[in-house]
């Protein structure tokens, strides 16, 4: 037997309560103490297709999904032909007898089949169909022995609202698809599940990046978000807007991006911490706006959560392709700051922390997260979301007091550090001017040679300010010395640190450079570190490594080889380490010649 | 009691002797002192052309944006911090023509806004373009033939658009300017004026003695009726014999954008405090996440 160490995957077309029933059946088990890490994988449209749920669960912390599928719980035919290579032997497909599915063509590769009458126990003993997936979620705690109390518990929680008849019923579905599938399967089925922690004080909390992002914002004194429905960034905006009303916080739906950027620009003009989200699209037309809050020097913060592009590319997919669009966007130079959270916890931290440093530096700030990261649920410990103990810096904002003394204020008054004292609209001493237009001190526009060149090292003085003062080195994981270093920024972080783990279970040194500060680049930071790497592979969701690309800009170092992957899909620790030895068969010498792409000689490149 | 004086601002004014924006600032400078304003109580936000370098030439707090895009940043300053009054001032091409969705949407809100809408019938920045209120026929250097397209009015688009406060004025006549500005203003919600601004550098057709020739105050006719919104159709569709100057639509009572929203009910946001209510709600909040 084998306990608590395992991944179901639950697939079926939209509409058929794949997600619903993921995410229940994600909430039970971490209810029950048990670490959950789950991938959702949908496609764009409302009903029909395939999307699936994929729940790996253990007694340890993990960042990780894995290609081994224990359980399937099939409610289509498509479901079972996608994904049943993908079961191990002596794993299991539960899928609703109405399929026709003949078990025998299952059991050739040594997967149970069990068939269940999902959809027929809904209809008779729930009154509808519908509560197909319910009863699944039952006989998904059946089979693999898991408590019925904790599907009992989430049932009665998700379904509070509509009712004591809808959860009875709900119930009684659950109860009859976990016996069913209790009596008939569990006896064979060798992976079990059994709650370790049921304490309520103990429970930890079960979100995804986006709603890590949307706390971290919250806790860290967002007062206004502005946007435009864009997946997947949306549910940064939607968490935040679920929450605006009890703490005192503006959310509006703007006309388009412009608007959205622009309402946040006005209110961080206006004086209060103010964001807007989107992906690649929306940010595509943000940009002009880019330009104009970094002439202007107005805080304003930006989630870019990323999708499969170009153009509308792959909607629901994941990629991580607007790095270098994202570093470099705008009419002009102008400084930013890109940071990019590759976990959950990250994605808290970044929420709060773009926050301090927009205002600290009068500029956009912008967090690149992707697909992946803004959908994988985790279980996380509560004091990891430390709310209370964020230290707020509003920068060299002027409070009233400083106001009432001051005369002859200047917005954009040259200093040592490139920062202005930043006055808010509405005081009497500060009755002052802005504009997009190169400027004087007070904000008035001006083209004569000497005040735009003091403006412009005004202005890119900060990055030097940034880099001194804020701005982190890449996160050192696993050995000091190593024979393989990764390089990798956001979601890809997961899976490379299990790549790591395996590698030094086997007796290879090896250690993973993650990036959250990306720009301004901690050239310093990295450099003894990427000298010391004996093989360095860059991880990307991207064609073209484009981190490797910006550590060969800014530190003259070229990575050995590339694993590259666009295909829209995360990555999994076992592919990466499948690919791993490949670029060890090309890798030429490193470090000399170019890129293919771009001329030059070729290095190992793996495209995954 | 604020003076004229009070707005003088320091920036020489650039524009074309003769520019029909020169009424516009001064009346806009006469109306703030009428309403008893002073000069760090107004936000003057604007896009890009030359109607859009008002804001430097008068002394309040000024926002000189993009081309396009006053609107949006207004909003966004008005959400933030409702005692503020704050203008728009934008030309017919960036309001009506590349800010044209944020027109169409802001109007619905209600903000509390005053839009000045300088409308000279052409591109004056970029030397004598085309713009969305060239009239028919009309010939520059991006329409050689004469333009194809039907002009823009802003009226109409205001009215139809669910503007609360829909005006016409005229550069020709400061005196119905100032006095249609101050009504815009103490309006409550959004409040549009289409500015008949004269560009005496390359717009040859719709020149001071043009406008002078079609304009008519509306006010004083007989069937003057502007809380009704078919009449204020009809009005709105006059151009082509007379063009009717006045406020064309009102309608009061209208809650504004800003009073329907909840976390305003306490004050400007700008002056509320940041995190206290979130540290307060901590566990709770991460409680619901379990």
């Amino acid at each position: 037997m084998i306990k608590n160490n395992m991944t179901i995957k639950i697939g079926g077309e939209a509409g058929m309560g794949v997600e619903s029933g993921g995410s229940g059946l994600t909430k039970a088990l971490s209810r029950g103490g048990l670490y959950v890490f789950a991938l959702q994988d949908y496609m764009s449209r409302i009903r029909g297709g395939h999307n699936f749920f994929q729940i790996r669960v253990s007694t340890q912390e993990i960042f990780t999904f894995v290609d081994d599928v224990h359980l399937l719980i099939a409610f289509t035919k498509e479901c079972i032909e996608r994904h049943k290579h993908e079961v191990v032997k002596g794993g299991a497909i539960v899928f609703d007898e109405s399929l026709g599915v003949d078990p025998a063509s299952l059991k050739e590769q040594g997967v149970k089949a069990c068939p269940i009458p999902l959809s027929k126990i809904a209809t008779e003993i729930g009154g509808h169909r519908v509560m197909a997936n319910t009863c699944a979620l039952g006989a998904t705690a059946g089979i693999t022995g898991y408590d019925f109390e904790r599907i009992k518990d989430i049932i009665e929680s998700n379904f509070r609202k509509k009712g004591d008849e809808v959860i009875q019923k709900n119930l009684a579905v659950a109860k009859a698809g976990y016996d069913y599938a209790h009596d008939k399967y569990a006896k064979d089925f060798e992976f079990k599940l059994e709650p370790v922690d049921t304490d309520p004080a103990k429970r930890r909390m079960v979100l995804h990046g986006n709603q890590g992002l949307a706390l971290g914002a919250i806790a860290g004194g967002c007062k206004f978000i502005s946007a435009y429905p864009m997946t997947p960034g949306t549910s940064v905006f939607e968490t935040i807007t679920a929450k605006a009303g009890k703490y005192g916080i503006v959310s509006k739906q703007t006309e388009d991006e412009l608007a959205a950027i622009l309402f946040a620009i006005g209110a961080g003009h206006a004086g209060v911490r103010a964001m807007t989200t989107t992906s690649g699209g929306g940010f595509s037309l943000m940009v002009e706006a880019l330009g104009l809050a970094s002439i202007t020097e107005t805080p304003v913060v930006i989630c870019e959560v990323q999708r499969g592009g170009p153009s509308t590319g792959l909607p629901t997919r994941t990629e991580q392709p607007d790095l270098d669009f994202v570093i470099s966007a705008s009419q002009g130079e102008t400084p930013r700051i890109v940071l990019a959270p590759g976990t959950i916890e990250e994605c808290f931290e970044c929420g709060w922390r773009a926050h301090n440093l927009a205002e600290k530096y009068q500029c956009p700030v912008i967090i690149l997260s992707d697909l992946y990261l803004s959908s994988q649920l985790r279980c996380i410990d509560r004091n990891r979301f430390d709310i209370t103990g964020i230290k707020i810096n509003r920068g060299q904002l002027l409070t009233k007091e400083q106001l009432d003394r001051i005369t002859d204020y200047k917005r954009h008054l040259f200093t040592e550090n490139g920062i202005s004292p930043r006055a808010i609209p509405g005081h009497k001493n500060a009755v002052f001017m802005t504009t997009s237009d190169e400027h004087t001190e007070y904000g008035y526009a001006v083209e004569d040679i000497e005040p735009r060149n003091k403006m412009m090292e005004k202005r890119m003085k900060k990055y030097e300010t940034m880099l001194h003062e804020d701005i982190r080195g890449p996160k050192l994981y696993g050995d000091e010395k190593a024979e393989i270093t990764f390089v990798g920024w956001g979601s890809t972080c997961g899976a490379i640190r299990e790549v790591v783990d395996r590698l030094r279970k086997k007796g290879t040194k090896a250690n993973f450079l993650q990036f959250v500060d990306l720009w301004p680049f901690p050239a310093d930071k990295t450099q003894s570190y990427l000298e010391k790497a004996k093989y360095l592979v860059a991880v990307e969701n991207n064609f073209t490594g484009q981190l490797a690309g910006l550590i060969r800009k800014c530190t003259g170092i070229k990575v050995d080889a590339k694993i590259l992957k666009y295909s829209g899909r995360p990555f999994s620790p076992e592919e990466i380490i499948a690919n791993l030895s490949a670029t060890k068969t090309t890798a030429p010498a490193r470090r000399k010649g170019g890129d293919p792409l771009f001329g030059g000689k070729k290095e190992a490149k793996i495209h995954v | 009691m604020s003076k004229v004086d009070d707005f003088i601002s320091t920036e020489a004014v650039t524009w074309c002797p003769g520019c029909g924006d020169f009424p516009i600032l001064k009346c806009l400078k006469e109306s703030l002192v009428n309403q008893g304003l002073e000069p760090h109580q107004v936000m003057v936000v604007s896009g890009i052309g030359c109607g859009s370098k008002l804001p430097y030439y008068i002394r309040t707090n000024g926002y000189n944006s993009l081309h396009g895009r006053a609107l949006p940043i207004a909003q966004g300053i008005k959400l933030v911090n409702h005692d503020l009054r704050v203008i728009v001032v934008t030309g017919d091409g960036d309001g009506l023509g590349i800010g044209g969705n944020h027109f169409l949407h802001g109007m619905r809100r209600n903000p509390d806004l005053t839009h000045l809408v300088e409308n000279n019938q052409v591109y004056g920045l970029t030397k004598g373009q085309t713009s969305p209120t060239s009239e028919k026929g009309y010939v520059s250097s991006t329409s050689p033939d004469g333009s194809i397209e039907f002009p823009a009015n802003a009226v109409l688009m205001g009215v139809s658009g669910g503007a609360t406060f829909v005006a016409r004025t005229s550069s020709g006549d400061p005196k119905h300017m100032t006095d249609i500005i101050t009504r815009a203003m103490k309006h409550k919600g959004y409040a549009l004026i289409d500015v008949l601004q004269p560009c005496v550098t390359f717009n040859k057709v719709n020149t001071y003695q043009w406008y002078k020739q079609k304009v008519y105050n509306v006010e004083t006719t007989a069937d003057y009726a502007p809380k009704d919104r078919v009449w204020a159709f009809k009005k709105a569709l006059e151009w082509e014999e007379k063009i009717p100057i006045g406020v064309i639509y009102q309608v009061e009572g209208i809650p504004t954008y800003e009073e329907q929203v909840p976390a305003l009910k306490e004050g400007p946001l700008a002056y509320q405090d940041l995190t206290g209510k979130v540290r307060a709600d901590a566990e709770k909040l991460k409680e619901s996440f379990c």
